[in-house]
Order: structure tokens, then sequence, then C-alpha cells
């Protein structure tokens, strides 16, 4: 693992470098504090950004606390001026309402379960903001993200944090090669007690910030509630693994494929056993619960994929594939199948959402990724057993 | 320290209490020759240092300092005044010696700024700054005036005192508003006097408190139009005052607008609202110091201003209220300015502020055709490179304020441009700041009829006395560049 410091790769050259004109995006996070303040302790001319996303921002932290209250972005103010760099807050509510916030509502919508903070890394992070930057002058963006990028290989590739706990490269799997070139990741080398610390010795008044949480827009952590005011109530039927009604729910987009709490379903499973949301059909509101054995997945293909560890695929590659952030990963083999990817796990994964993305490592390293479009299994499991 | 010992003195008697008049406020040295007790020499000798520091100090982190309209450095004058009062104890309201040792230093500086304004000195009320006034004139207003009965706005209370003062023979008295046709016995008693007419250019102090009251207290707004230059005409009020003229509680408008720099046409304004005995608010803090602000002479009922526009000390401030005006206060507590603002007094900043007075209206004629040659120069140099550049409001001349020009840049966004600039050592603004620091678009050019595109892409650069040619030519360098790439980061 290269340091910190000679991470920078100039874009143009791919070579390392100092004196790069690098914007830091800034959370007002211990993470996004630190990553700045290394990149400017490497050489670079940083700026520090405040990316205002929230329309209507809240002026103080929540208990689920997301990321854009006043009192974040005076955090993120108070840390440029530690560090010593110019700050400013752009405003990207617009964007972010119409490419995260919105795009969330209508993947729940789809019944699928979307991931927003992938979401925002693909379209805000490095793509809106990224452009602006580099139609302004700027060589990089900068974020606190827990991940590193090896560009000891000329195209560079994204690995996963040493901290295999706090490790964000699932969610920054989707990045392009163009959009990853432009990035820079300070902290892929450090623990995140190791960035507190660091924040400490800096004299960041972050180093104790808790970390943020759940989704940064939805203020409470009330997801279905949220879902609930976006779309209204659409009732539906929860039926089980026979298709037999024995429920009813106000909204099929209230439900994640692999939950077990909040069915609500008075008559008891046959077997006494839990059940579990299987599956989630949009179009009727059905939602179809059944047994955990049921939640098994064996096969699934992944739509629009990047790849940016290795070249597109031409046949089968072994690859670790992970399904959902910080989830665990699962052997399988991976080939093209037209402009998808079908994967095939060798042994069973439980809970698999469709709008979730497939993550494809070799090691450490991210291959590439694709979106969950269906899921399957090679045999029916007995539904009866465990 | 010179042009101190030349301004002229009078006002208070001197005694054996008392500084010697000319002189007074001019120091900390001149202070201790009074030998008050517990008076101190302290910075004595250091003064002129620290004083050439904040000069050189102008803008500080920028070379360039162009957003003199959000704040301009301080005077090195009123740099020392307010450093001689800042050794000094003493509240001003308090009855021993120290006290009344501020408390002089208070009526002095109210002498001084009534002077400069055409105001008497009970006619000042200090406050914190332009935002407070503007409340204080507004809700103070509205409040009082809202369910009075016609008569007691223009009774004797409102006619008699500024009759009887020595400016009787002044427009203001001899005007209509004193006895206005419809001012007295409109016969309306039963009818919630609650309309609030203002400009929609206002400043976000005026602006947000109207709104406040149309919100919460059940006040009728109406937002009065601009045209595209950003001016109200007389006839227009008089329209919209027209439509209910007994249900007005207050018109406010603006004397100079802090984007585009428009100069209202404020003694004929303020002529239309005394006719119907309404009272009349003008936010002045942008016009003091480069126009001729005068409470008498302009007709109005209460003016806005501050000191940190006009190279005093930010958080000193006051509205000039005529004699008669008994608005409801805002803050409340111990009265100490005539029962209508509470607060202890900060005696330093109004020292500090005074002196800024006096400057600025000294200077006034001068200083103003200083900065508008500075400021032709500016917009011909941006004209020059950018040339599709607009310039928003007035062109340069009577209906725009010397020190502003104020453009949109067709296809860049403004936060892109001033990033830009600030990175070269220029300061400017994109118009009005906000809570995140995020810059929407400006209701002012909204109301001039902008598009939201338009309003988004526009830059304000505003000059002061500290600026130079030089500060032009290093805009004139840097300023195509600038836009290019903003407009390349703007697609």
């Amino acid at each position: 693992m290269t340091s910190p410091a000679t991470e920078a790769v100039h874009p143009a050259t791919g070579h390392p470098a100092t004196g790069l004109k690098v914007l830091a995006a800034m959370s007002g996070g211990v993470d996004s504090a630190v990553a700045a303040a290394r990149a400017a302790e490497a050489g670079h001319e940083v700026t520090g950004v405040h990316l205002a996303l929230s329309e209507n921002p809240s002026s103080y932290r929540t208990g689920a606390r997301g990321c854009c209250t006043l009192e974040d972005a005076r955090d993120a103010r108070r840390a440029a001026d530690v560090i010593g760099i110019p700050f400013y807050v752009w405003d990207m509510a617009e964007r972010f309402a119409a490419d995260v916030v919105d795009d969330f509502v209508a993947e729940y919508a789809r019944g699928n379960t979307p991931n927003p903070c992938l979401r925002c890394n693909e379209k805000i992070k490095f793509a809106a903001v990224l452009d602006r930057a580099v139609a302004l002058g700027f060589d990089a963006v900068c974020t606190g993200h827990h991940a590193s990028i090896d560009r000891s290989a000329g195209a560079p590739r994204l690995v996963r944090s040493v901290d295999q706990g706090k490790d964000q490269s699932y969610v920054l799997a989707v990045l392009t090669p163009a959009q990853l070139s432009r990035a820079m990741f300070p902290l892929g080398d450090s623990t995140k007690d190791q960035v507190r610390a660091e924040a400490a010795r800096r004299g960041l008044a972050v180093a104790d910030k808790p970390d943020s949480h759940d989704v940064c827009f939805i203020a409470d952590g009330d997801t279905r509630a949220f879902l609930r005011r976006k779309l209204g109530s659409a009732p539906g039927p929860i039926v089980d693994h026979d298709g037999h009604e024995i429920g009813r729910h106000d909204g099929s987009y209230g439900f994640t494929v692999g939950q077990r709490r909040g069915l609500r379903i008075d008559t008891p499973a046959s077997d006494g056993k839990p059940r579990y949301v299987l599956d989630i059909e949009p179009v009727s509101g059905t939602v179809r619960v059944g047994p955990a054995a049921a939640l098994d997945v064996t096969e699934i293909t992944a739509a629009r994929p990047v790849w940016t560890g290795c070249e597109p695929l031409t046949g089968p590659i072994e690859a670790l594939v992970q399904l959902r952030a910080h989830g665990e990963t699962f052997p399988a083999t991976c080939e093209p199948d037209g402009d998808d990817i079908r994967i095939r796990l060798h042994a069973p994964a439980r809970g698999v959402a469709r709008g979730q993305a497939a993550v494809l490592y070799d090691g450490p390293v991210v291959l590439g990724s694709g979106t969950i479009a269906s899921t399957g299994r090679v045999t029916e499991p007995a539904l009866t057993g465990e | 320290m010179a042009n101190l010992e030349s301004r002229s003195g009078g006002g208070l008697p001197a005694g054996p209490a008392r500084l010697a008049g000319p002189a007074r406020l001019a120091g900390p040295a001149r202070l201790a020759d009074a030998a008050l007790p517990g008076d101190s020499p302290a910075f004595d000798g250091q003064e002129t240092a620290l004083a050439a520091r904040v000069l050189r100090r102008a803008g500080d982190g920028s070379q360039v300092y162009l957003d003199h309209a959000a704040s301009t450095p301080m005077l090195p004058e009123a740099f020392d005044a307010m450093v001689a009062e800042l050794v000094h104890t003493g509240n001003p309201s308090s009855l021993h010696n120290a006290g009344r040792r501020a408390r002089r230093v208070i009526e002095e500086s109210r002498e001084q700024i009534a002077q400069a304004y055409g105001a008497r000195p009970s006619e000042v009320i200090f406050t914190s700054g332009g935002t407070e006034a503007d409340n204080l004139a507004i809700k103070g207003l509205f409040w009082s005036r809202r369910g009075a009965a016609g008569p007691r706005a223009a009774g004797p209370r409102a006619a008699g005192p500024r009759a009887a003062g020595p400016r009787a023979a002044g427009p203001r008295a001899a005007g209509p508003r004193a006895a206005g046709p419809r001012a007295a016995g409109a016969g309306s008693a039963s009818k919630p006097r609650n309309r609030i007419l203002a400009t929609a250019t206002e400043h976000h102090a005026v602006l947000d408190c109207v709104r406040w009251l149309g919100e919460h207290e059940d006040a009728e707004v109406e937002w009065l139009g601009v045209d595209t230059d950003g001016l109200l005409s007389p006839a227009m009020l008089s329209e919209a005052i027209e439509r209910d003229p007994d249900g007005v509680a207050l018109v406010s408008v603006m004397w100079a607008n802090n984007e585009v720099g428009t100069i209202q046409p404020i003694a004929g304004l303020a002529a239309v609202a005394a006719q119907y005995g309404i009272p009349f608010h003008s936010d002045a803090v942008q016009a003091a110091g480069q126009l001729p602000v005068s409470l008498a002479e302009s007709g109005a009922t209460a003016l806005t201003i501050t000191g940190h526009k006009i190279g005093g000390p930010v958080g000193a401030g006051a509205l000039l209220l005529a004699r008669g005006q008994d608005p409801v206060p805002v803050l409340h507590g111990g009265g100490q300015e005539r029962d209508v603002r509470s607060g202890t007094l900060d005696t330093a900043a109004i020292a500090g502020f005074a002196v800024a007075v006096e400057w600025a209206a000294r200077n006034q004629a001068e200083h103003a055709a200083r900065i508008g040659k500075l400021r032709d120069g500016l917009i011909d140099v941006v004209r020059a490179v950018v040339p599709d550049a607009i310039l928003n409001g007035p062109e340069p001349g009577p209906s725009r304020l010397a020190s502003n020009a104020h453009f949109s840049f067709p296809g860049c966004e403004g936060d892109a441009l001033l990033m830009l600039l600030d990175a070269k050592g220029i300061a400017c603004s994109t118009g009005s700041a906000c809570t995140a620091g995020v810059a929407q678009p400006s209701h002012v050019l909204l109301a001039m009829g902008a598009d939201r595109a338009r309003a988004k892409s526009s830059l304000r650069f505003s000059l002061g006395h500290t600026n130079t040619q030089d500060d032009i030519d290093a805009l004139g360098e840097v300023i195509g560049e600038v836009v290019e790439r903003a407009r390349r980061a703007g697609r």
C-alpha cells in the first residue's frame, strides 16, 4: 500500500504528484476532515467544499443524524479553518433531490432496495461535483471514504480499506475508470480509530463526532414513514409461499427482501418458525413471505456493469461477490450474459435484494460491479427445512 | 488625526466636567487631558500604528477588496476613537462619574450623528445595527399603528412636536404630512389598519420582517413592484396606497439597493406617504456615506443607518425616528433609548460610529465622485473583456450608487465566479448571503424581471474608501479568464 502522501496521481500523466489542485468534499465529519488535511499535507493545493444537499437543512443534528445540517456545515468550515484551506458551500440540493432522493423513492416503488450512498457517489460526488470541479480547474476530488486507489498498475484500481469494518469500497464500486482517475481517497491505509486519533492530534474538533448512520436525507431514520409520505398509502396483500393471503400492508415499498420484523401477521406460520419477506411484486403490491430457507439465492443477474479492476468479462471468472454494504462475500463464478453479468454463487446467499449492487472482488481489489436485477436458485429448497 | 481637530464643535456648553468642545471624542490623549478619575492613557503612542494596520489589512486575506457593500474597512479615525473608548469603564446608564463619562460620549455621538443626517439628537435611537433598526421600524410602527384609530397618528402628537422644532420651516414640517387630507378623521376607526407596503427589492432585514408580520400578525402585505432598473415611482406608490389609504400601517422603501445600487426617489415617495399621513420608513444603510441623507429633508418618518458600511465598527447602528412616532418596542428591558429600545449601549462602538458618520458626511460628495469614477472604469473594463456581460440596475448616473457595479455573466454561476476570483485574491459577492452559505437566486433581480439563470449568474462589485485604480486594473486582468472558466463549469 502506498502512503497517502503519495497516493495522488496526476490524472493526465498517471504519475504520483504533489501540487495538484484538489477539491476536498467536506461533510462536517471526521473522515473527510482528516482526508482534506492529509491531501493538504501531501503538498496539494486543497479547497474545501461542503455540499449542501438538502433544500431545507435542519439546524441541528437529530437522533439518526444525517450529514447536511447547518451544524455539519459549520463543522466542515471549522475543520477547513484548522487545516488552513479555503472553504465554500456548493448548492447541490436540486441535483441531489433529482438523482438520489427521487431515485430512492422510485426504486422502492419498483419493489427494489436502493443504496442511496452509492447513488450519491455515482451521480453527485463523482459526477456533478467532479465535473464542475474539473471545469473550474481542479485536478481531483478528495473524499473521506474508507478505501484506497492503487495506481501502481497504470489504470487506477479501487481497493478495500485496511479497516474491514469501515471499508466503503462497496459504495464506490459503481465509479467508472474515468471517475476513479480523478478520485483521491487518502484514508484507505488507516483504521477509523487511527483517523480519529489523527484528527485529535491535528486539533480538529470533529475528532469525537459520532459516525453518521442511516440515510442522510431521512433525519428521523424512519424510512417506511418517509416513503409513505412520498408515495402515499398503497394497501396490498401479504401472501405465504403458496400464495394464500395471510395479512395486509399499506405499502409494499415498506419492505425489503430478507426483512423479518414489522410484518404484523396475526396467523403464525404452520411450522411456528419466523417468516421473512421473500419477494415484492410492485404492480399488484403483493409481498410474499416464507421461511428463512426460501431466501436462499444461488443465481444473480447484475445489470449495467462497470469494470475497473479488470477488462470487461469475455468469459467466466472466479471472484468474491459482495451483495450489500458491509455484507459478507461469497465465492462465485461470474460470466457475461449479454450486457449483464450472471453470477453463480458456490453456496447460497440469503436476503439478496434487487436494486443493491453486486460487487466483484479479487481479494481486496474491486474488479467491477453491477446492479442486482434478478435472483434465483438452481434448486428449490425444502420449504419446511432450515 | 488632523482632520478630527478641524471638526466643528458646537452643541454642548463647556462646563467644568466637560471636555473642550472641538476636541471631544478625538482620542485617548485628549481624554486623558481631562483627567477624569480612572482614565488611562494606555493607547497613547500605539494608536497610530494600530490604525495604520487597519488600513493595510483592509479586506483581510484578499489583496483586492471589492465588497464594501458587505462591510467596509474601518476608518483609522473611527478605529482610534473606538479603541480610545475601550480602555474606559462605565455603563452610560450609571449615575456615578464613570457612568456620566460614558453617557457623555454617547450623547456627543448622538449629536454628531443627528447633525450629519438632518435629525434632532432625540431622533437618533441607537441599535446594534441595520437589521435591528429595520425590525424596530417595521414591527414597531406596524404594531403601534395597527388598530389605532385614524386620528391618533395624525393628531397633535405627530404634528405638534415637529412643527415646533427648529426646522419648522423645512419641508417635513411644512409638508402635507402634518395635516394630510386623509390623516385626520378618516372615519375608519373600526377597520384594522394592517396594510404594509414595501418594495419587492428590500434587504432581507426589511423583507423578512414584513413577511413575518404577514404570516404571524395578520398584516396584509403588498409588495410594490419595480421597473427593470429596480425603480419605484411615486405614482406607483400612490396607486397602491389609494386602494385603501386608511388601511395602510406603514410604507417601507429602501433608499439605495444593496445589490444593484438603485437609488429610489425617496423625497418624492415620502411625500406621497405624507399626503395620507402614513409613516414612511427607508433603509438608508447603503445610501449613507454616498448620498446626502437627511431625515428632515427627505420627509421620511424613519431611516435606518449602520456603522460598518461607512467606515465605523460592526455592531453600532441607529434608527433615525421622527419625534411623535411611538413604535412598540422589539427589545424590552431598561428602556435606555427613548423607552423604545433597551440594552446597554456600546459606548466604544458608538464613538467609532459617530466618527465614521462625521467623516462620511464631510467627505460625501468628494468620496462619491472618486469611487464613482473608479466604478465607471470597472464597468468599462468588464464590458470590454466580457462583451456579453449584462449590467444590472440603472446605468451609472443619478439613479445608481457610485460604489456599485453588478453584472450577470451569461452561462456562468455566480458562486463559481466568486470562488475563482477569491482564489486570485479578489473579494466580491454574489449578492445576498444566506444561512448555509448557499446562494439563492436574488429576489432583487427576479423582481426586476430577470430570469433565474440570469439571477444566478450575477456578481456584485462594490467599491469603498480603500480602493484605487490598481484594484480595478487587477480585476481587469483576470475577469476574462475567470468568466471563461466559469462558463465551462456552467455547461
